[in-house]
């Protein structure tokens, strides 16, 4: 199912080939091929440990991989520094303890990559931030800092943060597994959003309502390798792989 | 004072004693706290009388002759007063001490106008550079002023000059060296550890030694700076080791993924070492940066063993004048004054950085 994707999207917005990393003599990625279709938005789930986070992470190079290939955009993934630093900012990325920087506003979060890198005038990064913290539902908190926020909030300003550089894809790793579970909900509400505008989004996460809600497929991932895929509707109701079944059977049994 | 708390307590009280009475209670608690206290209020009393009489009472102060000074069993100020010029700026030829005054002035000025946050603007860079510049003039000369060679300067303008420039060149060297310490480059990362390594392993007496004697052997003449230069290299690269030190501190309780987030939005290394690294490392780190910082105020003392004059030299200068007696106590005492002030003023410019630092996290 994964090559009638393939053969429809002419330049996939993401190609992962073969895709190997160690640490040391431990394979955390091993063999791993994906697709991704400009506007796709995939799901990845698994056991902890399974190396979704190191998948997610070498798509902009937060990891470097030793083996195989990663194309974003078109333009493959190599050690050339200038190269990286282009596809990360066109690469959105939310983390799951959101990594806001505590000596900055919100709205100066959202500003300095735009300012920095973007070369934006100020006035108009300003401009471009609030109209992203509108879209996530706090306005109100731009003159505030990060320190002053609840979880919830401050995850939606790291969305709007990764938005503020306009962003082709963006990739969340957990972005609601450190929150309490009232909190859940509003960033789960931000991204159905950012996915029904079109968004290609690539997402690790165990919230399988969402991946029901939103996801064209999902990416199941055991021991550093991609175990099974599929749309989410076939891949809840039946999984093929034993080691699918024994983890659905886990998060969904209680 | 001498009544015990359960005696005074039941007595009715005024209401405005009440509030001292119970800031008494702890040091009249038990008979032997009180005992304790009298003796202690007695010593208090004592030594604080004794000072009085000495500083105040007994001292001598104008007219600023030594015969003021001979008359007198209590403090000697009217040397300190008579021989200020020279205590505060050394051999510094007399006719010019206006111009050494007025970069103490300016070095002074500029200090307290970098103090507020509000005003760490990219100007108070070049004010700095300018600053800099017109202090060497106003010391050295040239330019419309007469020459004053390096081995005439003293007292404090060379004690602030040395201070500043010291810190202030090797706060950027110490900010290079601990990020060179965490380099992912093999060789930036080795040197950087050597540099560091080996100055720490130095007394900076030793490396001042180095640079006033060993060097001119080693290097032509040509080739060698000045005296002055070469005691401020050497207080210079000794700040920054220790500097380097306290901010690879810092650097290392920055949480990963504050570089991760940074490097995420396409951040490079320097935008983000700049704007997001080193602020958070430096106001956790300003406490131990303040102690290192008072060190090296007190360390530029030590440039007099390589023949610099610096304000303890220049007071022991002012000492062997034959006409007065040498009353060393009180020179030391001024001296020691106007280096508590720095170190405190620093002190405090410091506490107020953090505590300003604090409001911001909520
Ligand atoms: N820097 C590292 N050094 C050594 N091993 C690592 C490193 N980073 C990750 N690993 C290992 O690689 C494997 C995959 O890690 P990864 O973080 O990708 O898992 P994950 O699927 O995201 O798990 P989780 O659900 O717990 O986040 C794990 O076994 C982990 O121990
Ligand atoms: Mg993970």
């Amino acid at each position: 199912m994964t090559e009638t994707i393939t053969s429809s999207a002419p330049v996939a917005a993401i190609r992962i080939e073969n895709l190997g990393k160690s640490y040391g003599d431990f394979e955390a990625l091993k063999n791993v091929n994906l697709i991704v279709a400009e506007g796709e938005r995939i799901v990845i789930c698994g056991p902890s440990g399974s190396g979704k986070s190191t998948l997610i992470r070498s798509i902009n190079r937060l990891e470097e991989h030793q083996i195989g290939r990663i194309l974003v955009d078109g333009t493959e993934l190599t050690n050339d520094l200038k190269g990286i630093e282009k596809i990360r900012s066109e690469v959105g990325m939310v983390f799951q303890h959101f990594n806001l920087f505590p000596h900055l506003t919100i709205l100066e979060n959202c500003t300095l990559a735009p300012i920095w890198v973007r070369k934006l005038p100020r006035a108009e990064a300003e401009e471009i931030a609030m109209r992203f913290l509108h879209k996530v539902r706090i306005p109100e908190q731009a003159n505030k800092y990060p320190g002053q926020l609840s979880g919830g909030q401050q995850q939606r300003v790291a969305i709007a943060r990764a938005l503020c550089m306009k962003p082709r894809i963006m990739l969340f790793d957990e972005p609601t597994s450190a929150l309490d579970p009232e909190m859940i909900k509003e960033v789960l509400d931000t991204m159905i959003e950012l996915a029904d505008e079109g968004m290609t989004m690539l997402c690790v996460t165990h919230e399988m309502g969402f991946a029901q809600a939103v996801a064209d497929r999902v990416v199941f991932m055991d021991r550093g390798q991609i175990v099974e895929q599929n749309e989410p509707m076939a891949f809840f109701s039946s999984p093929q792989n034993e080691r699918t079944k024994l983890f659905l059977s886990q998060i969904l049994g209680h | 004072m001498t009544d015990t708390a359960s005696n005074t307590l039941a007595l009715p009280i005024r209401p405005f004693l009440r509030p001292l009475l119970q800031r008494l209670a702890p040091f009249v608690g038990t008979p032997l706290n009180v005992a304790l206290s009298l003796l202690l209020l007695w010593l208090i009393l004592r030594v604080g009388w004794l000072l009085l009489d000495w500083a105040v009472v007994n001292a001598a102060l104008l007219p600023a002759k030594p015969e003021t000074c001979a008359a007198t069993t209590g403090a000697c100020w009217s040397f300190v007063i008579a021989k200020s010029g020279q205590i505060l700026f050394g051999i510094y030829p007399p006719a010019e001490r206006w111009r050494a005054g007025l970069v103490c002035v300016l070095i002074l000025t500029t200090l307290v106008a970098s103090a507020r946050p509000s005003s760490w603007r990219p100007w108070l860079g070049f004010a700095w550079v300018a600053m800099m510049a017109l202090v060497l003039w106003l010391m050295g000369g040239g330019f419309g002023l007469s020459r004053v060679p390096t081995s005439s300067w003293g007292g404090l303008p060379v004690t602030l000059i040395l201070t500043v420039f010291a810190i202030g060149l090797g706060f950027p060297m110490a900010i290079l060296l601990a990020l060179g310490r965490r380099s992912g480059l093999p060789v930036v990362r080795t040197l950087s550890v050597l540099v560091i390594e080996t100055i720490r392993g130095l007394p900076l007496l030793s490396l001042l030694f180095v640079a006033s004697i060993l060097l001119p052997l080693l290097l032509p003449e040509a080739l060698l700076p000045d005296k002055f230069v070469r005691a401020l290299l050497a207080l210079t690269i000794f700040a920054a080791a220790y500097l380097a030190e306290v901010i690879r501190g810092g650097l290392q309780a920055i949480p990963s993924g504050q570089s991760e987030a940074a490097k995420a939005l396409g951040l490079g290394y320097w935008n983000t070492q700049r704007l997001i690294i080193l602020p958070q490392a430096i106001r956790i780190v300003i406490p131990a940066l303040t102690n290192t910082i008072i060190v090296m105020i007190k360390n530029t003392s030590l440039v007099l063993v390589v023949g610099l004059f610096d304000l303890i030299s220049s007071g022991k200068a002012a000492l062997s004048d034959p006409d007065w007696p040498a009353p060393s106590t009180e020179t030391f005492l001024f001296i020691g004054l106007i280096y508590f002030a720095l170190a405190f003023s620093f002190a405090r410019f410091a506490d107020f950085l953090e505590r300003s630092g604090m409001e911001k996290r909520g």
